[in-house]
């Protein structure tokens, strides 16, 4: 039962209670396209602390990245979007904020690392323009201190020379390096809540692992909240307090990632770790992949959304769509949406 | 603008890899002999075309278009042979005439050229007399005497300022309308599109001669003319580029960041999406030089005696080109030299900088 050994588990419990960052209360984001509406984002919720740092963990197309944006407030209720619930950053309501509100929030409170260090940087922009542009406008800086600035941030991010980078192109760095450079970017005001949406989809294992050990180091050193989107659960596994677990626009399995890894109670989760190729196996084993597709969110089931691939799936399941909710013997931190849970007499 | 296509000013060039080329002269390229032999035999002929053959009308020109022939062959044989086998002797040569064309119309009045519009100096000048470089005249005269090569120099001042100055205009406002239509979406870029295909509907010469009703013809007013022309092309090619960065990550990012609409779009688009257009509008230009050449030929651009590389096409009407061709064919070479090079160096450009090949 015991997971992964290459995964470290973060302790939970220990840490200092630094106060509510962010509450996001039933947030629903839906699309409109020219096939029907698009829930993309079908009622979620979850609060996160200061300096905490929550995993969000789905396949593509689960809407992890629409959650993201939207509560960065990039996504807002107009005539392509209808956005509902609320998301509390800071005790400010982040849909409720004008267009200007929004942008002195942006890049100073919240930042964003992208999944694609390849496209996230302008490549006619030198590297030195990408990260004083944002110390100019959000702290004032002039020139020559946001040129000093920046190449304190180069070398915080850990890149060697960081004096000569500034005059260099993107196109000059690897993807990791490029990476860091996005890292220093979300970083240059000090944000106090960092979202960072596949920041190592795009890099190869050996890069993926210094940026994550980066982003750790730097989350101890400035003490912001974190939001890890992945599809790859070890990835999230050692670094996230908390692990969400997100299929066809919600949430079905909420916890902290040593009990996620000791008994996942809802199937999605399961078959998800079951998923994940171990080394041990005997060569040319056949992976255990998930059956079918995840479902059409233009149309969603009437029932739980995972009933249609769910090994356990029974015909209330069909019916009645499962609350998140804790169960009695896993404790009220442990959540899950499933009637028939799984793990539940050994977790 | 030929520096445009030598320099790589653009940092993704640099990013492309070079291919380590080989010390030794690799498999393919030319032997001396065959560099050598026609280079020699194309200055021979260039020769006879001056000395022996002088003033033989037709069979000079004749070897004297062998003799470019011949040294074209010769010299972009001995390019590849020095400078390896991507070495292209006609992208040179045409970024050497305009560069010639260029400071020549600039420096018009500075050189030593014969009358080119005043009928009072030239009394006692021959008149259509044929092209002799080894006389006062090299390119010859017109039936007032008018040098021709005087005539060629001050009519690219005219065709080259109002061609120029069109896409300059087309290149400033089609841009800024491209980018905000291709970053706002929706009912900008209904809107634009909408304008730029009613524009595009109209045939553009009967556009032009509508407009050269109205306006008098002065330098800016058939610059702006044209430049409606250049317009709504330059719109769609603005906009088009524009759509292939707008969903790059980066732009978001910008956003992310806290950037304002107007400064995505100047810092983030614009300096993507100018490597393509000024590509463009080098074609465009080659495009509005015949254009204004068509007008001038109308009588409806630049009036002569000022001369217009169309005007001067215009003087060959009637029975002048059968007896006297050089009229004709002395200006319309400098249109077709001028167009070709500007074809040549745009589409070299633009394979360089089409959005569709950029990487980044």
């Amino acid at each position: 039962m015991t997971s992964n050994q290459t995964l470290e588990t973060v302790p939970d419990s220990g840490r200092p209670d630094r106060g509510q960052l962010l509450a996001v209360e039933d947030v629903r984001t839906t699309i409109h396209t020219a096939r029907g509406d698009l829930k993309a984002v079908d009622g979620v919720s979850f609060t996160l602390d200061r300096g905490e740092t929550i995993g969000i963990v789905g396949e593509s197309g689960s809407g992890k990245s629409v959650l993201g944006r939207t509560i960065m407030g990039l996504h807002t209720t107009g005539p392509t979007t209808t956005i509902s619930g609320r998301v509390m950053f800071d005790g400010r309501d982040v849909q409720s904020l004008g267009v200007k509100e929004l942008r002195s929030l942006w890049g100073a409170r919240i930042g964003m690392v992208f999944q694609d260090p390849m496209t996230a940087l302008n490549p006619v922009k030198k590297i030195g323009t990408h990260l004083t542009e944002t110390l100019r406008k959000h702290q004032g800086l002039g020139r020559q201190p946001a040129r000093e600035r920046a190449a304190e941030l180069l070398d915080l991010v850990g890149i060697p020379d960081p004096r000569r980078r500034l005059d260099q192109y993107p196109h000059e760095m690897s993807g990791g390096m490029r990476q860091r450079v996005v890292i220093a970017m979300a970083l240059a005001n000090e944000p106090a809540l960092l979202i960072a949406d596949e920041p190592t989809t795009a890099l190869d294992v050996t890069v993926q692992r210094q940026i994550l050990d980066l982003l750790g180091t730097l989350q101890d050193e400035l003490g912001m909240a974190i939001i890890l989107i992945s599809h790859n659960l070890g990835v999230v596994a050692g670094r996230a307090d908390r692990v969400a677990v997100m299929y066809a626009g919600r949430i079905v399995e909420t916890t902290d990632a040593r009990s996620l890894f000791a008994g996942a109670h809802h199937p999605y989760s399961e078959a998800l770790l079951r998923a994940i190729p171990r080394l041990q196996e005997p060569p040319h084993v056949r992976l255990a992949a998930i059956d079918g597709a995840p479902p059409n969110m233009i149309t969603p089931p009437i029932g739980c959304r995972f009933a249609p691939r769910c090994a356990y799936a029974q015909d209330d399941c069909r019916q009645v769509l499962p609350e998140l909710r804790p169960s009695s013997e896993s404790g009220p931190r442990h959540l899950f949406a499933c009637h028939h849970p799984v793990n539940r007499g050994d977790a | 603008m030929s520096d445009l296509v030598q320099a790589p000013a653009d940092p993704g060039a640099a990013a492309v890899p070079t291919v380590a080329e080989p010390a030794a002269p690799p498999t393919g390229t030319p032997s001396l002999l065959r560099g050598l032999l026609p280079l020699v035999a194309g200055v021979v002929a260039l020769v006879v075309t001056l000395v022996p053959l002088r003033g033989q009308g037709w069979t000079t020109a004749a070897v004297f278009l062998l003799s470019v022939v011949l040294l074209h062959l010769g010299g972009s044989a001995l390019g590849r042979r020095r400078w390896g086998k991507d070495f292209d002797l006609t992208t040179w040569l045409c970024a050497v005439w305009l560069a010639v064309i260029v400071l020549a119309a600039i420096l018009a009045p500075l050189l030593p050229l014969g009358e080119e519009q005043d009928l009072s100096q030239t009394l006692d000048e021959p008149v259509m007399a044929r092209p002799d470089p080894l006389t006062n005249h090299p390119l010859g005269t017109n039936n007032f005497g008018l040098d021709l090569l005087a005539r060629v120099i001050y009519g690219a001042r005219a065709s080259l300022v109002v061609s120029i100055g069109a896409v300059l205009i087309a290149l400033v406002v089609g841009g800024a309308i491209g980018i905000a239509a291709g970053y706002f979406r929706k009912l900008t870029d209904a809107t634009v599109s909408i304008l730029t295909n009613s524009l595009l509907a109209i045939p553009p010469l009967i556009l032009l001669i509508a407009l050269a009703t109205v306006l008098d013809p002065t330098l800016p007013n058939i610059a702006f003319a044209l430049s409606l022309m250049a317009l709504p092309s330059m719109v769609r090619m603005a906009r088009a580029s524009t759509l292939t960065f707008v969903q790059r990550e980066f732009v978001l990012a910008g956003k992310a960041m806290g950037a304002t609409h107007l400064r995505l779009m100047v810092r983030e688009l614009l300096p993507n999406v100018l490597l393509p257009l000024l590509s463009y509008g080098m074609i465009i230009v080659s495009v509005l030089i015949v254009a204004e050449s068509s007008l001038s030929f109308l009588g409806l651009g630049i009036q002569a005696p000022e001369p217009s590389w169309g005007n001067m096409i215009a003087e060959g009407e009637g029975n002048t080109f059968e007896e006297h061709p050089h009229i004709v064919l002395v200006p319309g070479a400098a249109v077709f030299l001028t167009v070709f090079a500007f074809n040549m160096l745009g589409e070299k450009a633009r394979k360089r900088f089409d959005p569709r090949q950029a990487k980044i």
